[in-house]
Formats: C-alpha cells, sequence, structure tokens
C-alpha cells in the first residue's frame, strides 16, 4: 500500500440560495471542527498541510471545500448562461449551509483573503454559531487597485493572467516549490472564478462600518497577516483589529497572501498557539 | 543594472521558452531617464537609453530609480518586490497597450527583476 496521507475527500450535494450544487470537501483529524475557506479563485487544496500535522488534527477535524464554481465543486445546472459573481450574502449562506449540512456543533472557521473577510460577517451576525473565527489576510475593508476585466477575456489565458496577477502576493522567502504550487492553483481556476470572487472581495463585502459592533466575549476573533501581503496589508490588519474590540491580531514577517500554502511550516508557528488558545 | 536584462534573461532557457510569443518593445523609465527593451521571440535582442523623444514602444513602465535599485536587491523590501506591488503602492506606473503585457504578465515580471542579485552575491 502507498503511504497515504491521512487526507480524505468526498462529495455530496447541498443547496445554496435555492439551488443544489455539488460539493467537494477533504477532511483530516478529529476534535473541535475547524472549517477552512480558501481564497479567491483557489480551492480547499491550500489548507493540505494543516490536515497532516498532527499537532493540528490530534485536537481539530480540519474541514476544507471547495466552493461552488471551485476546484472538485460544481458550478450549479444553467451555469453556461451565466456570469458568476459572489456576493455577500451567498457566500454568507453558503458557509452557514455547508456548516448545517455537516451537522458541526459551534465549529471554529477560517478563512483566507476573501474567507477571512466573510468570517469576519459570520461573527457579527452569527456569534453563538462559532467557537471562534480566524481571518488571514482578512480586513474589513479593501480598495480596488486593478482592473479584474483583464482576468476573463477570450484573449488572455484566464489561468496564467490570475497567477500572475497574485505572484507578486507571494512573499519572496517562501519556499519556491510552494509558491508554484499556489500559483498552480489559480492557474486551474474556472473561467472568470476569480474575477466573479474580487466581487465580493473588492466591492460588495466592505465590512468597515459594522466591523466594530462584532461583540468578541461572545464570538473570538484572531486575524493573522503576512508582511508582504500587498491587498490585505499589516496597515489595514491592524486598523481592522483596531476596530474590533477585543479581537487579536499578528503580523508574520516574512510571509505573503497565502499563508497556509505558500510557507506551511513558518505559518504552523503562528497558527498552533492561536488554535492552542481557542481549544484552551 | 537595466543593462543586464538581456544577458540574464536570455541565458533563462525556460523564461525564454514562456516568451515566445513575444515579440516587441517597451520603454521602461528608471528616473528621468527611459530605455528600450526590444524583444523578438522571448529573447531581449537589445537595452539601450531612448534616443529620440519619437521613438515607438507598445507600453511604458515607470518608477524612480531607489525604487529599482530596491526592486533588485535579493531580498526587496514589501512594495518593491513584484512589479504589480509597485504599481498598487503608487511607486510605478504602467501606461500603452497593455493587452499585450497583461498577455504575458508574469514573463514581464521575470524579465523586469531578473537583474536581481542571488542572495548571497552582491
Amino acid at each position: 500500500m502507498p503511504d497515504f496521507e491521512p487526507i480524505t475527500g468526498r462529495y455530496f450535494t447541498m443547496t445554496v440560495a435555492g439551488e443544489a450544487v455539488r460539493i467537494y470537501v477533504e477532511e483530516a483529524g478529529s476534535g473541535v471542527p475547524l472549517v477552512c475557506l480558501h481564497t479567491a479563485g483557489s480551492d480547499g487544496r491550500q489548507f493540505r498541510h494543516l490536515m497532516c500535522d498532527p499537532a493540528i488534527t490530534d485536537h481539530y477535524r480540519v474541514i476544507a471545500f471547495d466552493m461552488p464554481w471551485h476546484g472538485k465543486s460544481n458550478p450549479p445546472a444553467g451555469w453556461e448562461n451565466r456570469e458568476y459573481q459572489l456576493t455577500t450574502e451567498s457566500y454568507k449562506e453558503m458557509v452557514i449551509a455547508f456548516c448545517q449540512a455537516m451537522e458541526l456543533d459551534k465549529p471554529v472557521v477560517m478563512g483566507c483573503s476573501m474567507g477571512g473577510r466573510i468570517v469576519l460577517h459570520l461573527a457579527l451576525e452569527r456569534p453563538d454559531d462559532f467557537r471562534a473565527v480566524i481571518a488571514l489576510e482578512g480586513a474589513d475593508r479593501l480598495e480596488p487597485y486593478y482592473e479584474t476585466e483583464w482576468l476573463h477575456r477570450p484573449d488572455i489565458h484566464g489561468g496564467m493572467v490570475s497567477a500572475a496577477f497574485v505572484s507578486g502576493q507571494v512573499a519572496p522567502q517562501s519556499p519556491d516549490e510552494y509558491r508554484h504550487e499556489t500559483l498552480w492553483h489559480y492557474m486551474q481556476g474556472g473561467p472568470g472564478i476569480f474575477k466573479g470572487d474580487l466581487y465580493f472581495y473588492w466591492i460588495d463585502g466592505h465590512f468597515d462600518d459594522r466591523s466594530a459592533q462584532i461583540d468578541t466575549g461572545r464570538c473570538p476573533v484572531y486575524l493573522l497577516s503576512g508582511e508582504y501581503d500587498c491587498s490585505c496589508t499589516p496597515e489595514r490588519t491592524e486598523a481592522t483589529a483596531s476596530r474590533i474590540k477585543g479581537s487579536k491580531a499578528v503580523i508574520m514577517e516574512g510571509m505573503g497572501h497565502f499563508p497556509m500554502s505558500e510557507n506551511p511550516a513558518l505559518f504552523r508557528e503562528h497558527i498552533l498557539p492561536v488554535l492552542d488558545e481557542i481549544r484552551a | 543594472m537595466i543593462e543586464d536584462v538581456a544577458a540574464k534573461v536570455n541565458a533563462d532557457t525556460a523564461l525564454v521558452r514562456r516568451g515566445r510569443y513575444v515579440s516587441l518593445d517597451f520603454l521602461v523609465g528608471i528616473g528621468d531617464t527611459d530605455y528600450i527593451v526590444a524583444v523578438r521571440e522571448g529573447r531581449v535582442m537589445s537595452v539601450g537609453k531612448r534616443r529620440l523623444p519619437l521613438e515607438s514602444v507598445s507600453f511604458a513602465i515607470r518608477a524612480g530609480r531607489d525604487v529599482w535599485t530596491e526592486h533588485w536587491k535579493p531580498m526587496p523590501k514589501r512594495d518593491r518586490h513584484d512589479l504589480f506591488n509597485m504599481v498598487s503602492a503608487g511607486l510605478a506606473t504602467l501606461d500603452g497597450d497593455l493587452l499585450p503585457f497583461m498577455q504575458n504578465l508574469q514573463y514581464f515580471k521575470d524579465v523586469l527583476a531578473s537583474p536581481r542579485a542571488a542572495a548571497g552575491e552582491a
């Protein structure tokens, strides 16, 4: 027998916004459920290192699903006649539907980038449903700084341009093997999906007018951002933390926008103390 | 260091292969000095100062001399380590016909970063 990793993957169909979507989910470990939300334009493979780390899986059931339209999850039937666009409401509903379908009892939810934004919405609106939220590279507001039309047009390879778009978001210190694995995920995204996710991340998901209302006594909030992240910069992270009273922020030196996939060894130094604190 | 681009790029067979559909001239502004980089099928044929104001290029990328100097260090600081990050931080500008640039975005990022010294070099 090969030396299998401890990760298992399965499919199921859940309903989001009244539509049935076939979802792919991976998990490993047992204990407190830890739901992981991938970045815009990527998929759940970003969390594979967490699922192979006994220091985490001895205490947490680590679960990562590919959002509809991403990775090995399907788009809903009829996708060929519509333009994908992620909104705040559809994103929240999807995460809640997933947790309910999986029958998770007060999971910790950890999201990166746009996932780091949506967990803040969940902390405000569903504080009693989650044990804690962890925002990786998550801020409550970002200003768009590129024209996203470049990401979806027939005269530009969407996968190649999406990867090149984000390549500078990987820190120069990160190992080449994991830098290029992180970018490979972007090269495999469906047409227009990264662009559709950025609608939420850059336009629809602003939250700085409400983030101060989060009650961290009911739902603790952790913010971890990389030094080299030029979208969710250390400054934006600290500004977000200052608005969310009681939140805890860590700036990870020598890290970029994809901590769990670009530099897993460095990331575990930062995430293990957080996970230990949450389950204490 | 911009003069190093031709030798660095042409010695990198994987980079030349990725740029095999690129044949154009583009401008790199370093402070007040404009350079024209001529690319044919991924190979850099020449890098030279712009001689005449009417010399035409497809697109132009400009940044301050200090920004490029930091960009080419083995471990550049944040916002200077990547061309897009330089632009989003307001430290560089992109103008002209950006279609060929975006069609070959990683190629051009790597061409412009090619003078970067490896760790341990000066």
